[in-house]
Parts: structure tokens; sequence; C-alpha cells
């Protein structure tokens, strides 16, 4: 019951559990999507963040843009700009700044911006309106520029992040692809979910799997974009580091060569005011060609930059002729295709005007005489020079004998000092000449560029974007890195002329390692953490499956188990019935007349028949007890007359093999006990059989039983037998005299031992001690499994299946009991067990032999025994039978001696065999009589023996000396009669009862038999009858109510129990209840109640619980029989 | 004349005698003619005739029962099982005990197969006891009208 029990669990906590997992389930689903949502935000909150940060960067740049843009058009001093730059910029930002920048003094001082702004929490327009004040003095064009950088960054910072997420769709659509990944995995699981909930319990795991896995394949996708991202942003980083490290050193460069230009070409405006001083301003000149050509040979060093300079004269048409006598050559033709040879050249056409060299340095001496108004490039810039009074650039070419590059700067010289404001008109007047230097462009960037760190890192080219369509590249090469390039606008003091440098660096950039590196340590561990936990998952799985299909199989191992056990039950079952037949019929023919060769073998058969039976009772028990079928009786018992029934029973086996056999119980040990008597028998007599089979001829087996209190609480004990065992662990202090091992020490293993019992409960503790062979050591452990005996040779010693003791523990366990033993091999071995018993308080003891214990009460007796226990022993036999004052003495010597008052009016004197002694018991015998003189009645002697030949008997008996010998074991009933023998008149009461005849019992008494059908009815009536009873029949349960409604005249009911409409237990049940109504009204002495008698074909213990709990008073089977009907009815009448 | 009442007698014992050993009656039925006595001479045959009806009557309800093939009354073919049982076992009709029992474990486990079999087993087995029974009567009746007396059988 305890396993189907166990069976049915599991199922319970199954359900419990899938109700739990449900709802866990539904939790997980819910952590789940929490899960997915707390990741796209701290995904987007970071995007945020860094959108924030870069925006900041890219304002900058944009600012860096606009700045660029008015240094190339206004030349504003970079301080300027910055200022004021961040003046916008910062009041975007409203925060609060102050600057006071002033204007470098030079040659834009019409530019000069000075501010004292406190812009303190201002609105935009404000500083708009500042700024466009500060510029009023400005350009219109400068201004609209500036207020259209002011707006377009009013708009980038008004709007910033929403621009940036518009701008950088990029992170939108990852984010995007992260929920959409995500819902669609939820999705599809669940969906997935959702077929599978009709095999819940299988997929309960499967499904959580799936749910680890999809958590799983969440965090890889999130770890993987995140490296990704890190990688994105660091590069990024890198690469924007890069970026301004080259804006940086390309407007280094910018800033160099256009200082270096500008220096250069104020000294060249300075030897032009030279030459306007010394040339015209003195008559005669003080510059010929000779001069000019030393000093400026001489100031090269300030002019590093310069190939050469020359000065041209402003020479009319009408002043052609003149010119040319005065200085003896005519003036020449510029031959763009072969300038190396001057002397070649063509006189110049006829032209308004003409410029031809006068002076030139001695590097390019070859031009004096040459007209550069006949140049395309040079007469342009001559134009150009004189109207603006400024430095003029042509645009790059071909320089005349190098094959370089190069443009030529000219200023014109004017014969008087010019206001400022002079008007083009005026200039032209005013000029004479003009002076040209050339620049080497190639060489003066290269030269630059020596001087400057890092020249390897980058390459310059050095562009003329004057005209927008077609870009002449004056300096550099198409190598380096052309994805990256930074523009800087060059500044060389034309306002029409229009430069730029291109910077790149000349290596690719490098692989970012940086950025790769920790992101990809990133990936690296986010997937291995993926396989780990991948692996732990599809580990947790298996191991989940491994535990329900154990689940399984420990289910199906329980359930063969108790199958196996109810097979086993049914089997020896089925077995026993024809057994029994078998045992008869040998029985019969062991009766019939058989020769003694036959009754040889009917009695082997016989005796091989009862083995049989007993094992498979056995096996009837042990495997009742393993399916949990057994169950134990509780019916009230007298302890002490049990266990004198099984010493009675197993004296003769032991007294075959000379063994003593002895019982004792404490006298704590109430009379009555309440438990199943045959389960207690079995356990007792299987531990004594035992016993007995395994004590060799010699020693005793001791039956002894005491209340665990009485061990729980020792010192307060006067019981004799318990005080010994309590000495000493091992002693020889026995029964027989032969050592045996002491039960103490099994004892202190017992739990009950510590527990307390209820007060309605007792337990006991039974003790059985033998002085056989012992368990050896090795065996011990084993000696309570079924089947197993302490070794293979024992059963061939010994016979037996090893199957006793198992069942044995079964049984105490279910008497809420432990067993357990203490032996040593050779000395013998002592068996204990303990189980609860019911208190019976009600009955005080089975009235079986009161009469004869009220004439033994006052007796006064005398032990004599060399052994103390067994004198112990036998003094509670006698205190059984009512002697109330023993006295006990070792021997006959030393009673006739030491206690002579003892002897004085004793009754009866009961000696040991072991303590007999002729010669002192003659003595002994001398005194007794010479006290007892004065009585009438000498003492009576008993001779106790253990086994004793009928010889031997007879010759004590004969002898005379003794009144009677008592067989031990001692028992109640022997004990009794023997001393009803000797101590009475020796009168035999017999109590006989006859029974009487059925007839008489019934013969006038009106009896009421219920029952649906008509034969049963017709039978009973007719049984019935025969005994002379009176006989009403009523066929329903309804009709026996109304008849025995009372008052009515019937001594007892037969009734049926099956009926149509009211069965025999409801209509028991009303009756009674009627009946007690009327007991209840009439209050008188006579009490209603009819004896109701069931009449059930079936007879089975539950029914007939059944019958007695619904008031019935008893039943007899259908058909009725005799006997049974007679001890049925008799119960009623016969009083 | 003596001899024609001897033959009869020895008839008649030795037919209640084959009635016992083919297991048509028991013990029951001999308790029964027990009780038979001078106040009620033809209380077997009342009784047996009683048991027939019974039987008859308890037949056609149950095999009603077990017509339609749903929606049987098994609680209702039980208690005719167990009262056709019941009066089988007073009368000691055992053959129609028996197939009473297994009838009524076919009955437990509502094996409408097994009813059916078992009922027209039933209605067989008390229909063939009828028809011996009737032969024992009528030779009992012979005996008596030869002038003879009903032995007492004694099957032990």
């Amino acid at each position: 019951m305890s396993i189907a029990c166990e069976l049915s669990n599991p199922n319970l906590k199954k359900t419990k559990a899938e109700t739990i997992v449900g709802n866990w389930t539904s939790k997980k689903i819910l952590l789940f999507r929490v899960l997915c949502g707390l990741v796209c935000i701290s995904l987007v909150l970071w995007l945020c963040l860094s959108f924030y940060v870069g925006s900041l960067c890219i304002c900058n740049k944009d600012a860096e843009s606009s700045k660029g843009v008015l240094f190339r058009n206004h030349n504003v001093t970079r301080s300027e700009i910055d200022a004021m730059l961040s003046l916008f910029f910062d009041s975007n930002q409203v925060t609060s700044f102050e600057c006071r920048k002033e204007s470098n003094p030079g040659m834009w001082e019409s530019y000069g911006i000075t501010c004292s702004l406190s812009t303190r929490l201002e609105k935009d327009e404000e500083a708009k309106r500042h700024v466009a004040e500060l510029m009023s003095s400005s350009e219109a064009s400068i201004l609209d520029n500036l207020e259209e950088n002011v707006e377009k960054e009013e708009d980038e910072s008004g709007h910033q992040d929403v621009l940036f997420y518009l701008m950088n769709k990029w992170h939108w659509w990852f984010v995007l692809c992260v929920l959409v990944a995500a819902h669609f995995i939820f999705e599809f699981h669940r969906r997935k979910e959702v077929s599978f909930l009709q095999d819940k319990q299988q997929t309960q795991c499967k499904r959580d799997g799936k749910l680890r896995k999809n958590m799983l394949l969440l965090c890889i996708i999130a770890g993987v974009s995140l490296s990704v991202f890190w990688f994105w942003h660091t590069n990024e980083k890198i690469l924007r580091q890069r970026r301004e490290t080259l804006t940086n050193m390309c407007e280094e460069r910018a800033r160099v060569l256009q200082d270096q230009f500008n220096v250069s070409m104020n000294h060249v405006h300075a030897l032009s005011i030279l030459v306007s001083t010394f040339h015209h301003g003195k008559t005669p000149s003080a510059i010929d060609q000779k001069t000019f050509s030393e000093y400026t040979e001489r100031t090269n060093f300030e002019r590093p930059l310069t190939s050469g300079v020359a000065y041209a004269l402003k020479v009319t048409h009408s002043e052609r002729e003149k010119f040319e006598k005065e200085h003896g050559w005519t003036i020449k033709k510029m031959n763009p295709e072969d300038q190396t040879l001057v002397h070649e050249f063509d006189p110049a056409p006829v032209q308004d005007e003409y410029a031809p060299v006068i002076f030139a340095q001695e590097t390019v001496s070859h031009l004096v005489s040459v007209d550069m108004m006949s140049g395309n490039e040079d007469r342009e810039n001559i134009l150009r020079a004189r109207a603006l009074g400024k430095g003029v650039l042509t645009s790059p070419f071909q320089l005349l004998k190098s094959n370089h590059l190069g443009v030529i700067l000219t200023f014109a010289v004017y014969n008087t000092n010019l206001p400022h404001d002079a008007t083009e008109e005026e200039r032209i007047q005013a000029t004479i000449g003009y002076l040209g230097a050339s620049y080497d462009m190639p060489s003066l960037v290269e030269k630059l560029l020596q001087q400057l760190a890092s020249k390897q890192t980058i390459s310059v080219n050095v562009y003329d974007t004057t005209n927008a369509s077609s870009v002449i590249k004056m300096y550099g090469s198409e190598v380096g890195d052309m994805s990256e390039e930074h523009i800087s606008s060059l500044d060389f003091g034309d306002p029409f002329r229009k430069h730029e440098m291109h910077c790149r660096f000349t290596q690719k950039p490098p692989i970012p390692w940086l950025a790769i590196m920790p992101p990809g340590f990133a990936l690296v561990i986010t997937f291995l953490l993926g396989y780990i936990f991948n692996e732990a998952i599809n580990r947790i799985a298996t191991v989940e499956e491994d535990i329900r299909k154990v689940r399984e199989l420990k289910a199906r191992a329980e359930a063969a188990d108790v199958a196996k056990s109810q097979f086993l039950a049914t089997v020896s079952h089925e077995i026993r019935t024809p057994m029994v037949g078998v045992l008869g019929m040998l029985k019969l023919l062991m009766d019939t007349d058989l020769d003694a060769k036959q009754m040889d073998f009917a009695e082997t058969a016989h005796g091989s028949g009862k083995d049989l039976i007993s094992l498979i009772n056995e096996v009837l028990d042990q495997a009742k007890i393993e399916s949990g079928r057994l169950e134990l009786e509780s019916v009230p018992f007298d302890l002490r007359f049990l266990l004198d029934n099984i010493s009675s029973l197993l004296s003769g086996k032991a007294a075959e093999k000379g063994i003593e056999l002895a019982v004792y119980v404490s006298s704590h040990v109430p009379a009555v006990i309440i438990g199943d008597p045959g389960r207690f028998r079995q356990i007792i007599t299987n531990l004594v059989g035992n016993s007995i089979k395994f004590t060799q001829e010699k020693g005793h087996i001791f039956i002894s039983v005491h209340l665990t209190n009485e061990v729980r609480e020792p010192f307060d004990t006067e019981d004799e037998i318990l005080k010994q065992r309590l000495g000493s662990d091992e002693t020889c202090n026995t029964l027989s005299g032969y050592p045996a091992v002491n039960a103490t020490g099994s004892w202190r293993n017992f739990r009950t031992f510590q527990d307390h019992i209820s007060s309605d409960k007792i337990e006991l503790l039974v003790t059985v001690e033998d002085t056989g062979v012992g368990i050896p050591f090795e065996a011990q452990s084993r000696i309570f499994t079924p089947f197993m005996q302490a070794d293979s040779s024992t059963s061939r010693t010994y016979g037996g299946t090893g199957i006793g003791l198992s069942i044995s523990k079964r049984l105490v366990e279910l008497m809420q009991g432990e067993i357990g033993f203490v032996s040593k091999p050779g000395v013998g071995t002592t068996f204990s067990f303990t189980g609860v018993f019911g208190k019976d308080s009600s009955v005080t003891a089975l009235e079986l032999f009161d009469q004869s214990i009220h004439e033994f009460q006052g007796l006064k007796a005398l032990v004599i025994d060399s052994r103390n226990i067994r004198a112990e022993v036998t003094r509670y036999h006698l205190q059984r039978v009512g002697i109330s004052s023993i006295d006990i003495a070792s021997s006959l010597g030393t009673a006739s001696t030491s206690c002579a008052s003892k002897l004085v009016n004793l009754d009866l004197v009961l000696v040991d065999k072991d303590a007999w002694n002729k010669e002192e018991y003659v003595a002994f015998s001398d005194l007794l009589n010479s006290g007892q003189e004065t009585y009438t009645r000498p003492p009576k002697i008993l001779l106790l023996a253990t086994f004793t030949t009928p010889l031997e008997l007879s010759e004590i008996k004969s002898s005379g000396l003794v009144d009677e010998v008592l067989m031990k074991p001692l028992r109640m009933s022997v004990l009794i009669c023997c001393l009803q023998e000797t101590m009475g008149d020796g009168k035999k009461r017999q109590i006989k009862r006859k029974p009487k005849n059925l007839g008489s019992l019934l013969r006038g008494k009106h009896i009421l038999v219920v029952d649906d059908t008509v034969v049963n009815r017709r039978v009973a009536d007719a049984v019935l009858r025969k005994y002379k009873a009176l006989v009403t029949c009523v066929d329903s349960g309804k009709a026996a109510v109304a008849m025995l409604k009372p008052p009515h005249d019937f001594d007892a009911c037969f009734m049926d129990l099956q009926m149509p409409e009211m069965d025999g237990f409801e209509a028991t049940r009303r009756v009674r209840d009627l009946e007690e109504e009327m007991n209840k009204k009439t209050d008188q002495s006579r009490k209603w109640h009819t004896p109701i008698l069931a009449m059930t074909a079936d007879v089975i213990q539950a029914t007939n619980e059944k019958c007695i709990k619904c008031g019935m008073d008893g039943f007899v089977s259908k058909p009725f029989e005799e006997e049974e009907l007679y001890s049925s009815v008799a119960r009623f009448f016969d009083k | 004349m003596n001899n024609v009442v001897a033959q009869l007698q020895r008839q008649f014992h030795d037919y209640l005698v084959s009635l016992y050993q083919q297991g048509f009656l028991d013990n029951q039925f001999s308790e029964l003619r027990k009780l038979q006595d001078d106040g009620t001479p033809d209380f077997v045959a009342e009784v047996v005739s009683l048991f027939f009806e019974d039987c008859s009557k308890l037949i056609n309800t149950m095999s009603r029962s077990l017509e339609r093939p749903e929606n049987v009354d098994f609680k209702q073919v039980d208690s005719g099982v167990h009262q056709l049982k019941g009066s089988s076992s007073s009368v000691g009709a055992r053959r129609v005990k028996n197939v009473c029992i297994s009838f009524k474990e076919c009955c437990d486990v509502q094996n409408r197969e097994g009813c059916i079999r078992c009922l027209q087993q039933v209605d067989y087995e008390y229909k063939m006891l009828k028809t011996k029974l009737q032969d024992l009567f009528n030779l009992e009746q012979q005996i008596l009208q030869a002038g003879g007396t009903i032995p007492q059988v004694d099957i032990n």
C-alpha cells in the first residue's frame, strides 16, 4: 500500500509541478519580453549618447568649414573668426562667455572686429543682431555669408538630435532589425508552444530548453551587435583623429607657404618702390641694368622664392622710337614657342603701349628688351597690377627657360605717391613701369615643406582655382591616399586669384587594430560564452531527459515489484488450496490400513507437504507484506497465556535437543493488551524456532518480556531479570549457567527508546536469548534480507529458507517496533524486538482460571534453585497463579541453614532438579518437618525438572520424597492442575456444557424472516419451523421495518442483506432508530432490542463488520446449518 | 408388488445419486428433503416449483435488460443474478448456482456478451434441472402410488 501511495504521489506532484511550471513559463515569457525591451532601450540610449557627442564634433566641423569660407574670401584672421564662431556657437549652447578680441593691425583693418560681448542667456537673434552691427562696416557679402552660416548653425544645433537620427539611418535600421529579429524568434517559438500544448508534460522540458536557447540567441545577437557597434564607433574616432591631423598639418603648411609668399611679395613691393625712387625719382637714373642686376642678385636671399625679378618700363607707341634709340635695341616680342634665345625675338608689333624690360636679374637677363605686353599672361597681369596698385599674380604657366611651372608677380610702379583711394584712371595715368618677379612654384613649395616636420607622411598639392572649371595644378603628384583629402585655401594677396592646397596622407590608413582588437575580443568572448551556455543548456536538457526516464523506470520498477508481490501472494494462495486437499487425503490415507513401507511413504509425503505449506505460508506472508496487503488485527489478548501456548508448543522440540526453555514476563506488563496475537506469536515462534535450530544440546532459550519504560528508567526497576541484564555485558549468570550474549547491546540502537508513546499505548520489549552457535560477524548485516541465511552452508546444515527473519522484521515494523540482535559466534545470539500495543483498561484479565487463582491466594512458597534467574522465572509463574509470598534459596543446604526462619508455615517447596541432592534434601526435609510439626499440613515438595526420562521420573516419584514432579517449561494451566492435585483433595472439576437442543432453544419463539426471494423464504421458514419456531415471512426491507416497529412480539429476525428497494443494512438501521425512539419515549425498564441476524451467502470479514456497524447482532450463512444457527441464536435465547 | 416398489425405490435412489454426482444438486437439496415431514408432504416440490417460477421470471427480466445492445442496466441484472444465486443455493441447484457465480462476475465487469452467454446457460441449466426433478417427482409419485415410502438417500 505504501508503494501504491508512492506511485500515486508522483502523479500528484506531477500535476502540481505542471501548474507551477505553467506559471513559471508565463513568467518566463514576461521576463523575455522585459529583457528584449531593456536591451532595446539601452541600445537606443547608448546610441543617443554617442550621437550627441558626435553632433558636437560635427558642429565643430561645420564651424571649421565656415571658418574656412571666411578665411578664403576675406582673409579674416584666424583668431577673429574663431572668436566670432565661438560666439555663435556658444550662444546656441546657452552658455555664458566673454570675449575680447583685438583685430590685428594690418592690411585688412576694415575687417577688424572688436567685440566685447556678454551673451548670457541671450537669444540667437540678439546675437545675430550684435554681429550684424559689428559687421556693419564690412562688406555685404560677408554679412550675408555670416548670416547664412549663423542660420545654418541655428538649424543644426536646434534640431541636433532629430537631424542626427534622420541622418544616421544606419542606427535606426540596426535597432529596428534587432527588434524585428527578437519579435520573430519569439513569435515563432510561441506558435510552436501553442502546437505543443496537447502534450504538455512531454514538451515541458523541451520548451524550457527552447526558451533558454532563445534567450541565449538573443544575448549572442546583442553581444555581436554591441561588438560591431563598438568597432564602428572606435574606427570612426580613429578616422576623425586622422582627419584632424590631416587638417592641422595642411593648415600649417598652407599658412607657412602663404606667409613666406607674402614676405617675398613684400620684398618685391619694396623693390618696386626702390626702382621708382632711384630710377625715376633721380635724374639721371641711379640704376642701370648692371646696378639692378647686381642689387637684385645680392638681395636674392630676401626673396628666396623668386627665381628672378625684372623691371619693365611703360612705353607708349609714340615714345617707342625715342626709347629704342635711347637704349640701342628694339622692343622685342615675346615668343612663347621658343623663349630661350632673346636675340632671335622678333621686334614687337605695333601696339598702343609696350612694356619692354629694361632691368633684369642675372637669372632672367634674357628678358631685357622683351616686351612684356606681348605675352598674354603678362599683359593681363600688367594691366591688372596698374589698375589695382597691388601685387598681382598670373596663373601658373611654364616659365621661360626653366621648365617649371611658375607664376609671375607684378607690381606697378607709379611716378607719384598715390593715395589709397586713388581711382583706376589715376593709377593708370601714374604708372611708369612694372616690376615683375617670377616664382618657381614647385621649388618654392618643396623648399618650404622641407622645413616642416613629418613631411613624409603627407603629400601636398597646390592648385590654382581661379577658374573653377579648369583647375591648374601648380605642385604635387597624384600619389597618396586619394580617399582622404583636406583642402586649405591659400591667399597670396591677389584677390583675383584663388589658390588651394590639397593635402593627403601618403599612405593608406593602417588597419585600425585598436578598433578591431577589443571588439574582436568581445566578439570572441561572446561566442565562447554562447558556446559554453549552449553546451550547458544542452547538458541540462539531457539531464532533464535522463531524470524523466529514470523516474519512469523507477515507477515501472515499483509497479513491477508490487505486481511481483501480488503475483506471489495470489500464487501462494492458489497453491495452498490444493495442498490442503493433498494433505487431507494423505492424512486419510494414513488412517487406512497400510503396511509399514506404505506408511513410511505416506508419512514422508505428509511431512513434505506440511513443510511445503509452511513455506508457502511464509512466502505468502512475505508477499503480502511487500505488496502492503498485510494488516494487523487489533484484538485484546493475554500475552502471558499466549507465551504459555508458544512455550508448550516448542517445548517438545527444545526438550528433544536438551535445551531449557523459559518464559518471563515483567509484572509491569498488563494482563491484557491489544494487538495482533497471531502475528506476535509468529514472530516469537520464528525467533524461538531459530534458536532451537541453532542451539546444540546445551544451554537454554529464554524469552523475556518487559516494557520499554522499564528499560528506559533502569535504576528504578525492581525486576531481577532486568537488573541482571543491565549489570554486565556478558555473564554466566544465566538461566542454564551457560554464557549468553547480553541483549542490551541491541537495545542501544533502538530509536523507539528515545521516543515517547501516547499514554493509551504501551511498548513491549521482547528478548529471545539463546546459547546457540551465534551468527558469524560477516553475515550479521544481511540477516534480515529475505532468502538470505548466514551462509550457504546454513541451509544445508540446518535447513530453512531464511525468510522467517525477514518476515519477522516486517511484522515488527508493522507493529511500529524495531528488531535487533547481538550475537557472538560460539556464545549465542540474543534477539530483541519492540512493538507498540494498545492498553485495554476495561478488561483486567481473561477470566480463565479465576476460581483456581482464588484458591491459591495466601499460600507461602519457597523456591530452591541454584540459578538466580531460573528462580525468578519460577517466582513469576507462582505469582501468576496468585501465590504472593515467595522466598528463594540457592540450594537445599543454604535453605536449611540460613533461611530457617523462612521455613515456618511453608505450604509449598519447589526444588529445581539441578539443586536436588538427596543427602541435603533429607536434612532439609527433617528441618521442614520439625518446623511444621504443629501444623496439620506439611509443606508439599515439588520437583522442577527440565528433561527427565520416564524411568527417572517414576524413580523419584516412587521414592516418596517429593509430592509431584513439574515439567518445565512452566505453564499456568499445568501449574494450576498440578497444584490443585497436590494441594487440594484431588477433586477434578469437569465443566461440561452440553449443547442444548436447538429445538428447545427455538421452541415457541416468534421469528421474522426477511427475504425477497420466495424460495429462500420458504426454505428458511421450513428450517425454523422444524425447530418449532413460529415463523413470519416478509419479502422486503420495508415490510420488515413495519413489522418490527415496536411494540411487537418478535423474538428475533433473520434479515437478508441484499434486497431491492431497501437492503438489510438500511432496514436494520431504521429498526434500530425506531427502537431508540421507543426506548426514549417509554423510558421503561425493558429496552427494545430485537436481535437481528443477517443472512448472507458470502461470509466475508468486511460484510461481517458492516453488519455489526449498522446494528445487527450477528450473521448466519445461507443456507442454514444447524450448528451455526444454534451458536448464533443461542447467544440471545440462552439467557 | 413389493418387487415393483423395491425396483422403483432403487431407481429413485440411483437417479437421485446420479443427480448429485452429475452436479445438478448438492447437499442443500438433501437438507431440504430432510425438512419434508408428514406435516408438509410436498415441501420439496413446493419449494422447487417456487424456485422454477422464480427462475423463469428472473430470466425473463434479465433477458429483457440485456436485449438492447447499449445502456444495459447492469444493476438490475446484478440484483436478478443475486436473487437467482440465493434461491438456487437455497434449493441446492448446484449447477445453476455455479453458472450464477460466473454470471455475477461477468455482470461485475459489465461484459454484456458474457452476461448473455451466462443467461443462456442459466436458462438451459434450470430447464434441465426442471426436467430432471420432474422425473424425480414422478418417480416419487409412482413409489407413493405403489404404496412404498420414499427412501432416504444419503449422498455422503
